[in-house]
């Protein structure tokens, strides 16, 4: 009596105008375009996953292939990467509890229970939230720290940049910046990722004697330890750069993290 | 065959949706910064006009009237985060220049109007065709307004450098204007200007006149 491919019949016969013939219409559009839409979702996932993990490996690859001597000290010292290591942005402690293979700061930034607000007067970056843990990577030598990489972020003029920043021993000299993701406008903003204009940022200095957070980008010609020459064309580009820097440097950023390290605990 | 060819050809020049039928201008003043994005965004765009046309075409007699644009802008917007999803696990490079755009695919004026106007009415094959032809046209202009906007503003083809810089000891000066939305309105402005002095039935009949009135003493 029920037979599925005559009740299908007889629902296709109906006319157009008819009520349930809409709804059902609806429903089944609804229902396979969602199955197609997630089931892409899913198996295209891992695939996006390696891609940007790869981008990720290359860009800092690359970044340390900018510093002179890296190489031969890497060698030296009997490593062929960084360490990863999670650090509480709050405390400035390495949070040991968290797998540093499986965190993910990008979508723990969305996740309520694993990051926070950021008051408005502190978010010179224009994030908004940002995650309670973030990742560093460290190179040592016989428990001597030589370089250390923060991963940094913030909004630009149409899009989040995100960058990583290699800080020498002293916690205060650049030395070097690399960007890792962006959508500037092609041409102008999207030149925060020319190599020429990444160089002008090692050797600059973070902060000054008193431990102020100074570093600026400029427009005209820079001077100074503090100052790097903006992107022409891309004010609000440069602007963002050097406001996650300070952002991220500073006391809701890697700041308790960075006296810790200074202090030598 | 005859008339099935002409549901291709006719779109790409002829009856052009971006110049004719000032359809699908919002991307083209986006994604032509350079070469390569148009090149990508073409595909996509002509790939998914292809697909929305021939499943709305092959549903067509039982769409119900009232939620007609309903369904197929939901059908659309599932083939756009289809293919953004492979975009993004395929020519990671691309997606990172592409961006938002390739969702904005959803909302352009070029597909949902193809789907309204031929895929309703049409069977299967003409309405892929239909597809195809206005993916093409679209692309031809993309194409175009993309090479003129990254050689004139960069100097570069696809990347290659053409007309080397001053910057780097050659004789060209970028036009940075070229990289801005405003030149793709001037590109496209002129070659609506070109291709409507050739082919002189495209001009319109002004449908209001303008009365010039005097003022009143």
């Amino acid at each position: 009596m029920l037979n599925p491919s005559r009740i299908w019949l007889r629902f296709l016969a109906r006319p157009n105008d008819d009520r349930i013939k809409i709804f059902g219409v609806a429903t089944i559009v609804a229902l396979v375009c969602s199955i197609v839409v997630s089931t892409s979702s899913i198996i295209l996932r891992p695939i996006q996953q390696a891609q940007f993990e790869v981008e990720r490996q290359n860009r800092i690859a690359a970044m340390l292939d900018t510093l002179p001597g890296m190489r031969e000290i890497m060698e030296e010292a009997g490593v062929d990467g960084l360490e990863t290591r999670i650090v509480n942005l709050q405390t400035g402690d390495f949070a040991v509890q968290i797998d540093p293979e499986k965190y993910d700061q990008k979508s723990a930034a969305n996740d309520p229970e694993l990051s926070m607000a950021i008051p408005a007067d502190a978010d010179v970056a224009g994030l908004r939230r940002r995650a309670l843990y973030a990742p560093v990577h460290l190179l040592q030598r016989d428990n001597e720290l030589l370089l250390i990489v923060l991963p940094i972020s913030g909004v630009g003029y149409q899009s989040t940049i995100r960058a990583m920043l290699a800080l020498e021993a002293d916690l205060r000299t650049i030395a070097a910046l690399t960007i890792i993701e962006q959508a500037e406008t092609a041409g102008l903003g999207a030149n925060v990722e020319d190599p020429d204009w990444l160089a002008l940022w090692a050797g600059k200095q973070v902060s000054d004697e008193t431990g102020k957070i100074s570093i600026s980008v400029t427009r005209g010609s820079a001077a100074g330890p503090y100052e790097v020459d903006g992107i022409s064309g891309a004010t609000r580009t440069g602007n963002g750069v050097a406001n996650m820097l300070r952002y991220w440097l500073g006391d809701h950023g890697f700041g308790p993290f960075l006296e810790r390290m200074s202090e030598g605990s | 065959m005859a008339s099935l060819m002409k549901n291709i050809t006719l779109p790409i020049v002829k009856n052009n949706p971006i110049t004719l039928q000032i359809l699908g201008i919002c991307s083209a003043l986006a994604v032509t910064t350079s070469l390569s994005t148009a090149l990508t965004m073409s595909i996509a765009l002509t790939v998914v006009l292809c697909l929305s046309s021939a499943i709305i075409s092959s549903i067509r007699n039982h769409i119900p009237s009232v939620i007609r644009l309903i369904v197929q802008i939901t059908i659309i917007a599932s083939l756009v985060i289809v293919i953004d999803e492979f975009i993004q696990a395929f020519v990671y490079e691309t997606s990172k220049q592409l961006s938002i755009f390739v969702g904005l695919i959803v909302t352009n004026c070029l597909v949902l109007g193809r789907a309204e106007a031929f895929a309703m009415r049409n069977p299967v094959l003409p309405s892929i065709l239909d597809g195809l032809g206005n993916g093409l046209g679209y692309s031809l202009i993309l194409v175009v307004v993309g090479s003129v906007r990254e050689l004139l503003g960069a100097g570069t083809l696809l990347g290659f450098v053409i007309f080397v810089p001053m910057s780097e000891g050659g004789w060209f000066e970028p036009l940075g204007l070229m990289l801005l939305a405003p030149s793709a309105f001037f590109i496209i402005g002129f070659l609506i200007w070109g291709i409507r002095s050739y082919w002189t039935d495209q001009i319109e009949v002004a449908k209001f006149k303008l009365k010039i009135r005097r003022a009143r003493q």
